[in-house]
Protein backbone atom coordinates (compact mmCIF):
# COMPACT_ATOMS: atom_id res chain seq x y z
CA UNK A 1 0.00 0.00 0.00
CA UNK A 2 1.39 3.51 -0.93
CA UNK A 3 1.52 6.08 1.75
CA UNK A 4 0.65 9.61 1.33
CA UNK A 5 3.65 11.56 1.68
CA UNK A 6 3.58 14.33 4.40
CA UNK A 7 2.15 17.73 4.01
CA UNK A 8 5.80 19.16 3.93
CA UNK A 9 7.13 16.56 1.24
CA UNK A 10 3.64 16.86 -1.53
CA UNK A 11 4.43 19.44 -4.60
CA UNK A 12 3.43 22.27 -3.54
CA UNK A 13 3.14 26.66 -5.07
CA UNK A 14 5.97 28.93 -2.98
CA UNK A 15 5.44 32.66 -3.31
CA UNK A 16 9.36 33.71 -3.17
CA UNK A 17 10.14 36.99 -1.38
CA UNK A 18 10.76 38.55 -4.73
CA UNK A 19 6.58 38.20 -5.42
CA UNK A 20 7.32 34.81 -8.27
CA UNK A 21 5.41 32.15 -7.31
CA UNK A 22 7.16 29.31 -8.85
CA UNK A 23 6.38 25.06 -7.95
CA UNK A 24 8.65 23.09 -4.81
CA UNK A 25 8.82 19.39 -5.80
CA UNK A 26 10.32 18.69 -1.99
CA UNK A 27 11.16 14.97 -3.13
CA UNK A 28 13.18 16.46 -6.31
CA UNK A 29 14.51 19.30 -5.06
CA UNK A 30 15.37 18.86 -1.11
CA UNK A 31 16.45 15.53 -1.67
CA UNK A 32 19.20 13.59 -3.57
CA UNK A 33 17.10 10.76 -5.66
CA UNK A 34 20.76 9.17 -6.27
CA UNK A 35 20.86 5.82 -4.05
CA UNK A 36 24.17 5.24 -1.96
CA UNK A 37 27.06 3.69 -3.53
CA UNK A 38 29.67 1.93 -2.48
CA UNK A 39 33.08 3.88 -2.33
CA UNK A 40 36.53 1.74 -2.78
CA UNK A 41 38.88 2.23 -1.02
CA UNK A 42 42.62 3.95 -1.85
CA UNK A 43 44.39 3.23 -5.19
CA UNK A 44 47.41 1.70 -3.01
CA UNK A 45 46.65 -0.18 0.27
CA UNK A 46 49.07 1.62 2.72
CA UNK A 47 47.15 5.02 1.64
CA UNK A 48 44.11 3.66 2.53
CA UNK A 49 45.83 2.01 5.91
CA UNK A 50 47.20 5.57 6.57
CA UNK A 51 43.22 6.96 6.07
CA UNK A 52 41.97 4.06 8.22
CA UNK A 53 44.23 5.63 11.09
CA UNK A 54 43.27 9.07 10.39
CA UNK A 55 39.47 7.95 10.11
CA UNK A 56 40.13 5.25 13.97
CA UNK A 57 40.83 9.28 15.56
CA UNK A 58 38.58 10.94 14.34
CA UNK A 59 35.36 9.22 16.04
CA UNK A 60 32.28 12.06 16.18
CA UNK A 61 29.53 11.19 18.02
CA UNK A 62 25.56 11.79 16.76
CA UNK A 63 23.98 13.19 20.18
CA UNK A 64 21.30 10.92 19.62
CA UNK A 65 19.52 9.15 22.47
CA UNK A 66 17.35 6.83 21.92
CA UNK A 67 16.96 4.40 25.14
CA UNK A 68 17.72 4.48 28.71
CA UNK A 69 21.89 3.88 27.22
CA UNK A 70 21.82 7.59 26.43
CA UNK A 71 22.31 8.44 30.05
CA UNK A 72 25.54 6.37 30.45
CA UNK A 73 26.59 8.77 27.42
CA UNK A 74 26.84 11.91 30.26
CA UNK A 75 29.99 11.00 32.08
CA UNK A 76 31.79 10.12 29.22
CA UNK A 77 31.71 13.69 28.13
CA UNK A 78 32.55 15.15 31.88
CA UNK A 79 35.90 14.43 33.39
CA UNK A 80 35.29 11.84 35.61
CA UNK A 81 35.71 9.24 32.01
CA UNK A 82 36.42 12.19 29.37
CA UNK A 83 35.88 10.38 26.46
CA UNK A 84 37.37 13.58 24.55
CA UNK A 85 40.88 12.43 25.62
CA UNK A 86 40.79 9.37 23.13
CA UNK A 87 39.58 11.61 20.22
CA UNK A 88 35.64 10.98 20.76
CA UNK A 89 33.71 14.31 20.72
CA UNK A 90 29.68 14.46 20.14
CA UNK A 91 28.17 16.35 17.68
CA UNK A 92 24.38 18.32 17.48
CA UNK A 93 24.03 17.19 13.91
CA UNK A 94 23.93 13.97 12.09
CA UNK A 95 25.84 16.23 8.92
CA UNK A 96 28.77 16.67 11.52
CA UNK A 97 28.95 12.94 12.84
CA UNK A 98 30.20 9.67 11.46
CA UNK A 99 29.62 7.59 14.83
CA UNK A 100 25.90 6.47 14.92
CA UNK A 101 25.48 5.04 18.78
CA UNK A 102 22.61 3.42 19.38
CA UNK A 103 22.05 3.50 23.00
CA UNK A 104 19.68 1.33 23.91
CA UNK A 105 15.91 -0.29 23.03
CA UNK A 106 14.50 1.19 19.69
CA UNK A 107 11.02 1.74 19.66
CA UNK A 108 9.70 1.24 15.86
CA UNK A 109 9.07 5.45 16.05
CA UNK A 110 12.53 5.89 17.08
CA UNK A 111 13.83 3.62 14.31
CA UNK A 112 12.42 5.43 11.09
CA UNK A 113 14.15 8.78 12.84
CA UNK A 114 17.42 6.75 13.51
CA UNK A 115 17.59 5.58 9.84
CA UNK A 116 16.83 9.52 8.60
CA UNK A 117 19.61 10.17 11.05
CA UNK A 118 22.26 7.58 9.59
CA UNK A 119 21.56 8.37 6.26
CA UNK A 120 22.04 11.74 6.42
CA UNK A 121 25.68 11.24 7.70
CA UNK A 122 28.65 11.31 5.64
CA UNK A 123 30.07 8.18 4.75
CA UNK A 124 32.46 6.23 6.37
CA UNK A 125 30.05 6.37 8.91
CA UNK A 126 30.21 3.64 11.71
CA UNK A 127 26.94 1.93 14.05
CA UNK A 128 27.40 0.77 17.61
CA UNK A 129 24.92 -1.14 19.33
CA UNK A 130 24.95 -0.59 22.61
CA UNK A 131 23.16 -2.85 25.14
CA UNK A 132 21.16 -6.18 24.98
CA UNK A 133 18.39 -4.51 23.42
CA UNK A 134 19.92 -3.94 20.67
CA UNK A 135 21.43 -7.32 20.06
CA UNK A 136 18.27 -9.66 20.87
CA UNK A 137 15.71 -7.46 22.20
CA UNK A 138 16.75 -7.92 26.17
CA UNK A 139 13.70 -6.99 28.15
CA UNK A 140 11.86 -6.20 25.15
CA UNK A 141 12.01 -9.36 23.32
CA UNK A 142 7.85 -9.64 23.85
CA UNK A 143 7.37 -5.72 23.46
CA UNK A 144 4.63 -4.57 20.36
CA UNK A 145 6.54 -1.71 18.92
CA UNK A 146 10.43 -2.37 19.72
CA UNK A 147 12.38 -4.08 17.37
CA UNK A 148 14.70 -6.85 18.86
CA UNK A 149 17.85 -7.30 15.92
CA UNK A 150 19.26 -4.05 14.95
CA UNK A 151 20.91 -5.20 12.17
CA UNK A 152 18.16 -5.92 10.41
CA UNK A 153 17.63 -2.25 9.81
CA UNK A 154 21.14 -0.41 9.64
CA UNK A 155 24.67 -2.00 9.41
CA UNK A 156 26.16 -2.63 13.18
CA UNK A 157 30.12 -2.31 13.35
CA UNK A 158 30.01 -3.21 17.30
CA UNK A 159 28.20 -4.21 20.21
CA UNK A 160 28.63 -3.81 23.75
CA UNK A 161 26.84 -5.84 25.74
CA UNK A 162 25.68 -5.36 28.91
CA UNK A 163 22.09 -3.84 30.48
CA UNK A 164 23.56 -1.23 30.63
CA UNK A 165 27.11 -1.23 30.11
CA UNK A 166 28.93 0.96 32.05
CA UNK A 167 31.33 3.89 30.60
CA UNK A 168 34.00 2.00 31.22
CA UNK A 169 32.63 -0.44 28.61
CA UNK A 170 31.97 1.95 26.58
CA UNK A 171 35.32 3.37 26.34
CA UNK A 172 36.68 -0.56 25.81
CA UNK A 173 34.48 -0.55 22.98
CA UNK A 174 35.08 2.06 21.25
CA UNK A 175 38.66 1.43 21.33
CA UNK A 176 37.73 -1.56 19.94
CA UNK A 177 36.11 -0.13 17.09
CA UNK A 178 39.14 1.80 16.21
CA UNK A 179 41.04 -1.50 16.01
CA UNK A 180 38.01 -2.49 13.69
CA UNK A 181 38.65 0.79 11.28
CA UNK A 182 42.38 0.30 11.35
CA UNK A 183 42.13 -3.01 10.58
CA UNK A 184 39.84 -1.67 7.51
CA UNK A 185 36.93 -3.94 8.89
CA UNK A 186 34.25 -1.56 9.40
CA UNK A 187 32.64 -1.24 6.11
CA UNK A 188 29.00 -0.62 7.50
CA UNK A 189 28.44 2.62 4.91
CA UNK A 190 29.35 0.04 1.72
CA UNK A 191 26.92 -2.90 3.37
CA UNK A 192 24.47 -0.85 3.39
CA UNK A 193 25.06 0.33 -0.17
CA UNK A 194 25.40 -3.15 -1.37
CA UNK A 195 22.42 -4.63 -0.02
CA UNK A 196 20.46 -1.76 0.34
CA UNK A 197 17.27 -3.15 -0.98
CA UNK A 198 17.30 -5.86 2.01
CA UNK A 199 17.54 -3.22 4.54
CA UNK A 200 14.95 -1.35 2.77
CA UNK A 201 12.52 -4.15 2.74
CA UNK A 202 13.26 -5.07 6.24
CA UNK A 203 12.70 -1.06 7.38
CA UNK A 204 9.47 -1.01 5.34
CA UNK A 205 8.20 -4.06 6.83
CA UNK A 206 7.92 -2.57 10.70
CA UNK A 207 7.27 1.02 9.19
CA UNK A 208 4.33 0.59 8.40
CA UNK A 209 3.43 4.65 7.98
CA UNK A 210 6.46 5.07 5.12
CA UNK A 211 5.63 8.63 4.13
CA UNK A 212 9.33 9.98 3.85
CA UNK A 213 12.18 9.63 0.50
CA UNK A 214 13.65 5.58 0.55
CA UNK A 215 16.82 7.59 1.07
CA UNK A 216 17.17 11.06 2.77
CA UNK A 217 20.50 12.52 2.79
CA UNK B 1 -13.64 11.25 53.15
CA UNK B 2 -16.32 9.55 54.71
CA UNK B 3 -18.09 12.83 55.51
CA UNK B 4 -17.86 13.20 51.76
CA UNK B 5 -19.02 10.29 50.53
CA UNK B 6 -22.17 10.52 53.12
CA UNK B 7 -22.40 13.72 51.16
CA UNK B 8 -22.41 12.51 47.82
CA UNK B 9 -24.55 9.85 48.60
CA UNK B 10 -27.36 11.84 49.04
CA UNK B 11 -26.77 13.07 45.71
CA UNK B 12 -25.73 10.23 43.29
CA UNK B 13 -26.21 6.97 43.51
CA UNK B 14 -22.81 5.98 44.37
CA UNK B 15 -21.23 2.51 45.03
CA UNK B 16 -19.68 1.59 48.84
CA UNK B 17 -16.00 3.72 49.30
CA UNK B 18 -12.92 1.94 48.92
CA UNK B 19 -10.68 3.77 51.71
CA UNK B 20 -7.12 3.06 50.51
CA UNK B 21 -6.09 6.25 53.23
CA UNK B 22 -7.38 8.98 55.03
CA UNK B 23 -6.59 11.21 52.19
CA UNK B 24 -7.45 8.93 49.09
CA UNK B 25 -10.24 7.16 48.86
CA UNK B 26 -12.23 5.62 45.67
CA UNK B 27 -15.67 5.14 44.67
CA UNK B 28 -17.71 3.36 41.70
CA UNK B 29 -20.18 5.77 40.06
CA UNK B 30 -22.73 4.93 37.11
CA UNK B 31 -21.63 6.42 34.07
CA UNK B 32 -24.57 8.27 33.56
CA UNK B 33 -23.98 10.35 36.66
CA UNK B 34 -20.27 10.52 36.22
CA UNK B 35 -20.34 14.35 34.86
CA UNK B 36 -22.46 15.59 37.57
CA UNK B 37 -20.59 13.61 39.84
CA UNK B 38 -17.15 15.43 38.13
CA UNK B 39 -18.87 19.15 38.31
CA UNK B 40 -20.12 18.57 41.74
CA UNK B 41 -16.63 17.77 43.10
CA UNK B 42 -14.80 20.27 41.08
CA UNK B 43 -17.03 23.62 41.65
CA UNK B 44 -18.78 22.65 45.16
CA UNK B 45 -16.06 20.21 46.74
CA UNK B 46 -12.87 21.79 45.42
CA UNK B 47 -11.73 19.03 43.81
CA UNK B 48 -10.50 20.98 41.13
CA UNK B 49 -7.03 19.41 39.76
CA UNK B 50 -7.60 16.15 37.62
CA UNK B 51 -4.54 13.70 38.52
CA UNK B 52 -5.06 10.95 35.93
CA UNK B 53 -7.52 9.56 33.82
CA UNK B 54 -6.77 5.57 33.20
CA UNK B 55 -8.39 2.54 32.19
CA UNK B 56 -8.60 -1.26 33.56
CA UNK B 57 -9.36 -3.90 30.98
CA UNK B 58 -11.57 -6.37 32.66
CA UNK B 59 -11.63 -8.76 29.54
CA UNK B 60 -13.53 -11.62 32.01
CA UNK B 61 -16.32 -9.52 33.39
CA UNK B 62 -16.10 -7.63 29.62
CA UNK B 63 -15.80 -4.50 30.90
CA UNK B 64 -13.59 -1.50 30.77
CA UNK B 65 -13.07 0.68 33.96
CA UNK B 66 -12.40 4.10 33.93
CA UNK B 67 -10.09 6.29 36.93
CA UNK B 68 -10.94 9.76 37.34
CA UNK B 69 -8.43 10.72 40.00
CA UNK B 70 -9.31 14.44 41.53
CA UNK B 71 -7.41 16.23 43.70
CA UNK B 72 -8.20 19.02 46.52
CA UNK B 73 -5.52 21.28 46.39
CA UNK B 74 -6.33 23.03 49.92
CA UNK B 75 -7.22 19.55 52.01
CA UNK B 76 -4.37 17.39 50.03
CA UNK B 77 -6.79 15.11 49.79
CA UNK B 78 -7.61 12.54 46.61
CA UNK B 79 -10.56 10.93 44.99
CA UNK B 80 -10.81 8.70 42.68
CA UNK B 81 -13.62 8.18 40.57
CA UNK B 82 -14.33 4.93 39.05
CA UNK B 83 -16.51 3.88 35.65
CA UNK B 84 -17.48 0.41 34.22
CA UNK B 85 -19.10 0.21 30.82
CA UNK B 86 -19.21 -2.60 28.57
CA UNK B 87 -16.21 -2.74 26.34
CA UNK B 88 -18.43 -4.03 22.92
CA UNK B 89 -18.28 -0.54 21.34
CA UNK B 90 -16.61 1.16 24.31
CA UNK B 91 -17.36 4.23 24.43
CA UNK B 92 -17.63 7.13 27.01
CA UNK B 93 -18.71 10.61 27.40
CA UNK B 94 -16.04 13.18 26.99
CA UNK B 95 -15.06 15.40 29.79
CA UNK B 96 -12.77 17.64 28.09
CA UNK B 97 -15.15 20.19 28.77
CA UNK B 98 -14.43 20.30 32.31
CA UNK B 99 -10.43 19.64 32.15
CA UNK B 100 -8.68 20.74 28.47
CA UNK B 101 -6.00 17.95 29.57
CA UNK B 102 -8.52 15.49 29.49
CA UNK B 103 -8.43 15.51 26.08
CA UNK B 104 -4.56 14.23 25.94
CA UNK B 105 -5.79 11.27 28.25
CA UNK B 106 -8.75 10.62 26.32
CA UNK B 107 -6.44 10.63 23.09
CA UNK B 108 -4.30 8.16 24.55
CA UNK B 109 -7.10 5.87 25.72
CA UNK B 110 -8.70 6.00 22.00
CA UNK B 111 -5.60 4.79 20.77
CA UNK B 112 -4.43 2.14 23.08
CA UNK B 113 -7.52 0.83 24.45
CA UNK B 114 -10.06 1.45 21.74
CA UNK B 115 -12.28 3.68 24.15
CA UNK B 116 -14.20 6.78 22.06
CA UNK B 117 -15.09 9.58 23.58
CA UNK B 118 -17.12 11.65 20.89
CA UNK B 119 -16.29 14.95 20.97
CA UNK B 120 -12.72 15.23 22.49
CA UNK B 121 -10.42 16.90 19.99
CA UNK B 122 -7.93 15.57 18.13
CA UNK B 123 -9.29 12.20 19.12
CA UNK B 124 -8.05 10.55 16.07
CA UNK B 125 -5.26 11.47 15.59
CA UNK B 126 -2.06 9.39 16.30
CA UNK B 127 -0.49 9.72 20.24
CA UNK B 128 2.19 7.57 20.45
CA UNK B 129 2.19 4.90 17.88
CA UNK B 130 2.60 5.76 14.15
CA UNK B 131 0.94 3.72 11.67
CA UNK B 132 -0.12 0.98 14.11
CA UNK B 133 -2.76 -1.95 11.94
CA UNK B 134 -3.70 -4.32 14.68
CA UNK B 135 -6.48 -4.46 17.72
CA UNK B 136 -5.22 -1.33 20.49
CA UNK B 137 -2.07 -2.79 22.30
CA UNK B 138 -3.22 -2.33 25.95
CA UNK B 139 -5.86 -4.58 25.45
CA UNK B 140 -5.84 -7.69 27.31
CA UNK B 141 -6.61 -9.62 24.66
CA UNK B 142 -3.73 -8.22 22.33
CA UNK B 143 -1.03 -10.93 22.16
CA UNK B 144 1.93 -8.95 22.86
CA UNK B 145 4.33 -11.70 21.84
CA UNK B 146 2.59 -12.92 19.31
CA UNK B 147 2.80 -9.69 17.59
CA UNK B 148 6.88 -9.49 18.32
CA UNK B 149 7.22 -12.77 16.80
CA UNK B 150 5.42 -12.21 13.99
CA UNK B 151 6.85 -8.64 13.25
CA UNK B 152 10.28 -8.52 14.60
CA UNK B 153 13.31 -11.18 14.02
CA UNK B 154 14.36 -13.01 16.70
CA UNK B 155 18.07 -13.66 17.47
CA UNK B 156 18.70 -17.36 17.39
CA UNK B 157 21.27 -18.31 20.83
CA UNK B 158 19.08 -16.27 22.95
CA UNK B 159 18.34 -18.40 26.47
CA UNK B 160 16.30 -17.98 29.69
CA UNK B 161 17.06 -19.20 32.78
CA UNK B 162 14.68 -19.26 35.76
CA UNK B 163 16.72 -16.77 38.30
CA UNK B 164 16.40 -19.07 41.15
CA UNK B 165 17.47 -22.39 40.04
CA UNK B 166 20.16 -20.53 37.70
CA UNK B 167 22.06 -18.36 41.05
CA UNK B 168 21.46 -22.02 43.12
CA UNK B 169 23.61 -23.71 40.29
CA UNK B 170 25.85 -21.06 40.31
CA UNK B 171 26.50 -20.40 44.19
CA UNK B 172 26.05 -24.27 44.89
CA UNK B 173 27.01 -26.10 42.16
CA UNK B 174 27.46 -29.33 44.25
CA UNK B 175 24.22 -29.36 45.90
CA UNK B 176 24.82 -28.35 49.12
Amino acid sequence: MEQELKPELQIRKVKGPDGVEFEVEPLRDYYCEALPTVQHGAYIQIVEDFFNWARSHSLWILGFGTGCGAIEMRPLMTPRFDAYRYGIQWRPTPRQANLLVISGYLSVKTLKRAIRAYEQMQSPKYVVGLGSCTINGGMYWDSYNTIKRLDDYMPVDLYIVGCMPRPEALLAGFEDLKKLIRAGKAEGANQYAEKFDWYKSNQKRVIHDWDMPDYSW
Amino acid sequence: MRALHIRLQHLFPLGELTEQRPDLGFVTVPAAYLRPTLLHLRDREGYTHLVLLTAVDWLEEDLFQLTYLLSNRSTGCDIGLRVKFPRQAAHMESIHDLWPTAATYQRELREMFGIDFPGSPRLHEEFILEGWNDIPPYRRDFDTLKYARANYNDRPGRETHDPEQHMKQQLYPDGA
